[in-house]
C-alpha cells in the first residue's frame, strides 16, 4: 500500500447560497484555497472526484457544469459519485494506490436549500413500498430516535447534551450554521417538532461545498510538515429497510470499525445528522471517554448535503496538521438512518 | 435587488418499473385486501417480502399471508407534511408489526394528535377503495376496531407486474450572478457575456467560470447582434413540445465580438439557403412582449452582407 495523506481541506457551509445550483462560483475559490494550501496548479493534480446529484440541483448533468471550476483544457482525469465527498476521496484514494497517480484534488458541492430536502431524500428509498409513500428523512431517523428510547438505549437527555456540546463547540467554528448551546434542561424544554425529535436533534438544512486534497509519500510530505496520513479507509452498508435491520444498532459502522485501528484516536469527527446517531456511533466505534467527539461542532450544527461527510475528514485532518493531535478518525454516513458507514484514520506521525 | 434571478422549475416523471415475482405478489395481494409476506431462511415472516433471502442469497419463493392487524414498534409525528405524503394535515408515520410477521413494515397511522398513538398500540389496515397493487392500496392504518378492517374483497385476476410511481420535484432554481447579469440585460435588449482575463475569450451565455482554464470571468462585455453562422441542421423531424413546423433551421450563431456561438432559430431564408458563414442579425420581439429570456430574440435573419471567411469562424467548430 501507498502512504496517502489529507494535504489540503477548504469549506464553505451557508443556510441559503444565493447563486446557481451548479455551485460554479462557490467552488472557484474553493479549489483556489487548495492550490494556496498547497502550492499546486490545477495541472499539479493527477486526479479529480466530485460528489453531487442532479436531484438536488434540479437539472440535468449539474456536476459536468461544476468541472467548469476546474479548467479542463488541457483534459484532465475526473471521475464522479453520486454520494458525499468522503466516497469521492475513496475512489481518489484507490487511484492513488493503483500508482496511477500521485495526486488528487476531490470535491463536492449541493444547494439543499433549493428543493425540499427531508422530501427529495425520500429518492433515495426502496421504489416499490418506500417512495410512494415520501417518507422524509426526519420522520426516518424519528422512528429510529423511538426505537432506542422504548428499548432504554438511550434517552432525550442523552441526546440533548450531545446537542448542546455540538451547539456549544460550534459557537467556535465560523462555518456552522446553527449555534449556541445552552443546557440539557433548556434544550428539553423547547417544543417537540418530530416527536420525539426536537429541531436541535435534527441538522439544518445546510448549502455549502469542500474540497480535499490528497497526495502520497514525498509529494505530501512537500506540502505539509505533518501531513494527516490515511491509516486506514473502511465502509460498509446495512440493508435498507426499516424492519429488517435493528435500528437501534449500526453493523455497517461495527464492520467499518473493525475495518480501521482506533487505538489511540484523541479526535473523532463522526457524521450524525440526528443527536441520538451520535449516540449509535460511539457505541458501535467503542470511542474510549476521554476520545474528544466532533470539536467543530459536527453535522448536528451544519450538514451540506454532498460534502457534510467529507468535512469531518477535513476538520480532523486539520487538527493533525497544527500538531494540536496526532490521531483522529473521521466518519461519513449516507442513506435512511445511518445505512452507509464510512472511517478514515488520519496520523500525524513523521 | 437581489443578486441573482431565480424562477420555480417543477421536475417531473412517471417512473414505470416491473416487479419481478415477489414485489409483484406483495403489491397483487394489496389489489386483492390480503397482506403477503416473505419467510426467509432463518424462519422469519417479513413484510414486504424480500426479493431475495438476507443471509442464502435464494429468490424468496416462501409467501405467507398476515393478518391486517398489528402492533406500533415505533412511531413520530410529522407536524409539517409535504407533498405527496399519504396525508397532507399532520400524522403519524409508524412500524408497525402486523400478527403473523417477525419485523414490522412502514406506513402512515391515521390519528388526529401525537397523543392519540402510542408504542404497542394495536392498528388495523384502512383499504382505499380503488386499489390498483400499489403500497398506497392501504390508505393508512388507523387504531384497531372490535370490527376489525372493511373492504377485502378481491379487485382483480391478473398478477400485478408493474407500477408507477410519479415524482414531482419542486425547486427555485437560481440563475448564477453572471447568468442574472445576461438575463437582466436580455430584458433590456442587450446580449452580455464575460471575459476570461487569463484567455480572454468571451463567453455567451457567461459562465462563473472560464471552462478552458478555471479562471473566475471578470469583465461582463456587451456583444453585437449580428454575427456568423458556423454550423447549422435543417429540423424535419417533428418531436414532443415542438414550437415551429418543420422544415426549419437551427444554427449555431458566433456573435461578432463573443467566442462561444448560441444556438437559435434562422428564418427569412428558405431552409436550403443557409449556409456556413452566411451574416445573420437578431430580430427582437416586440419590446412589451420581453422578458428575462433568451426568446426575447425571436429568430436571426440574413444580414445581406457577404459571408464571412472562413478563416474567421474556423476555431469556433
Amino acid at each position: 500500500m501507498r502512504d496517502v495523506a489529507v494535504v489540503g481541506f477548504a469549506q464553505r457551509q451557508m443556510p441559503e447560497f444565493d447563486g446557481s445550483p451548479t455551485c460554479v462560483e462557490l467552488l472557484v475559490p474553493l479549489l483556489a484555497e487548495c492550490y494556496e494550501q498547497t502550492g499546486w496548479t490545477r495541472r499539479d493534480v493527477g486526479f479529480w472526484c466530485s460528489g453531487s446529484s442532479d436531484y438536488l440541483a434540479g437539472r440535468s448533468f449539474s456536476f459536468v457544469q461544476a468541472v467548469d471550476a476546474i479548467g479542463v483544457i488541457p483534459p484532465v482525469n475526473e471521475s464522479h459519485v453520486e454520494m458525499d465527498l468522503a466516497w469521492a476521496m475513496y475512489e481518489a484514494w484507490i487511484k492513488i494506490q493503483t500508482g496511477e497517480v500521485d495526486t488528487a484534488l476531490v470535491y463536492a458541492f449541493g444547494k439543499s436549500s433549493a428543493g425540499v430536502l427531508r422530501r427529495s431524500l425520500s429518492l433515495q428509498l426502496e421504489p416499490y413500498t418506500m417512495t410512494p409513500l415520501w417518507p422524509d428523512t426526519v420522520s426516518l431517523a424519528a422512528l429510529q430516535a423511538r426505537v432506542g428510547i422504548d428499548a432504554g438505549v438511550w434517552d432525550k437527555a442523552a441526546m440533548a447534551e450531545v446537542a448542546n456540546r455540538s451547539l456549544t463547540d460550534a459557537e467556535k467554528n465560523e462555518y456552522s450554521i446553527r449555534k449556541g448551546g445552552s443546557s440539557v434542561e433548556e434544550l428539553l424544554a423547547r417544543p417537540m417538532y418530530a416527536d420525539p425529535l426536537r429541531k436541535h436533534d435534527c441538522s439544518p438544512v445546510t448549502d455549502g461545498a469542500a474540497a480535499i486534497v490528497l497526495a502520497a509519500g514525498d509529494k505530501a510530505r512537500e506540502v505539509r510538515e505533518k501531513p494527516a496520513w490515511i491509516s486506514g479507509l473502511s465502509h460498509f452498508v446495512d440493508p435498507m429497510s426499516m424492519g429488517t435491520r435493528d435500528l437501534t444498532r449500526s453493523p455497517s459502522a461495527a464492520r467499518a470499525a473493525a475495518g480501521v485501528d482506533l487505538s489511540g484516536v484523541e479526535v473523532a469527527e463522526l457524521h450524525a445528522p440526528f443527536s441520538h446517531q451520535e449516540l449509535i456511533l460511539r457505541r458501535e466505534l467503542g470511542l474510549a471517554d476521554d476520545v474528544r467527539i466532533n470539536p467543530s461542532g459536527g453535522a448536528l450544527t451544519s450538514n451540506p448535503m454532498f460534502s457534510g461527510g467529507g468535512i469531518r475528514i477535513g476538520e480532523a485532518a486539520a487538527r493533525i496538521w497544527s500538531g494540536e493531535i496526532s490521531k483522529a478518525v473521521g466518519h461519513a454516513t449516507s442513506g435512511p438512518a445511518l445505512q452507509q458507514n464510512l472511517l478514515c484514520t488520519l496520523e500525524g506521525r513523521s | 435587488m437581489t443578486r441573482t434571478l431565480s424562477a420555480p422549475v417543477t421536475v417531473a416523471f412517471d417512473y414505470t418499473r416491473s416487479t419481478g415475482p415477489v414485489i409483484g405478489r406483495f403489491l397483487t395481494g394489496l389489489r386483492d385486501g390480503q397482506i403477503v409476506g416473505g419467510r426467509t431462511s432463518e424462519g422469519k415472516v417479513v413484510v414486504p417480502p424480500p426479493e431475495f433471502d438476507p443471509v442464502t442469497h435464494e429468490a424468496i419463493t416462501d409467501f405467507v399471508d398476515v393478518a391486517p392487524v398489528g402492533t406500533v414498534t415505533s412511531w413520530t409525528w410529522v407536524p409539517e407534511p409535504v407533498k405527496d405524503q399519504p396525508f397532507d394535515r399532520p400524522f403519524a408515520f409508524a412500524l408497525i408489526q402486523l400478527d403473523g410477521a417477525d419485523v414490522p413494515m412502514l406506513h402512515a397511522l391515521d390519528v388526529a394528535s401525537p397523543d392519540e398513538v402510542s408504542t404497542g398500540m394495536r392498528v388495523q389496515v384502512r383499504w382505499r377503495a380503488e386499489r390498483v397493487g400499489a403500497i398506497t392500496d392501504i390508505e393508512a392504518f388507523e387504531p384497531a376496531t372490535d370490527a376489525g378492517p372493511t373492504g377485502v374483497e378481491a379487485l382483480g385476476t391478473n398478477p400485478v407486474t408493474g407500477v408507477v410511481v410519479p415524482v414531482s420535484l419542486d425547486y427555485l432554481y437560481a440563475a448564477s450572478p453572471e447568468e442574472s447579469a445576461f438575463y437582466r440585460g436580455l430584458n433590456e435588449g442587450r446580449i452580455l457575456g464575460q471575459r476570461c482575463p487569463t484567455c480572454q475569450k468571451v463567453y455567451v451565455p457567461p459562465r462563473s467560470a472560464c471552462p478552458a482554464d478555471g479562471t473566475p470571468t471578470a469583465e461582463e462585455v456587451e456583444v453585437s447582434q449580428t454575427g456568423t453562422i458556423t454550423t447549422f441542421c435543417v429540423v424535419n423531424v417533428p418531436f414532443l413540445g415542438q414550437k415551429i413546423t418543420p422544415p426549419y433551421v437551427s444554427a449555431y450563431v458566433l456573435l461578432d465580438g463573443a467566442d462561444i456561438a448560441v444556438l437559435h432559430l434562422i428564418l427569412g431564408v428558405p431552409a436550403a439557403e443557409v449556409r456556413m458563414g452566411m451574416r445573420v442579425k437578431a430580430v427582437w420581439k416586440p419590446r412589451e412582449e420581453w422578458t428575462y429570456s433568451l426568446e426575447n430574440i425571436d429568430h436571426f435573419e440574413p444580414t445581406g452582407d457577404p459571408d464571412a471567411e472562413y478563416d474567421t469562424y474556423k476555431q469556433h467548430l
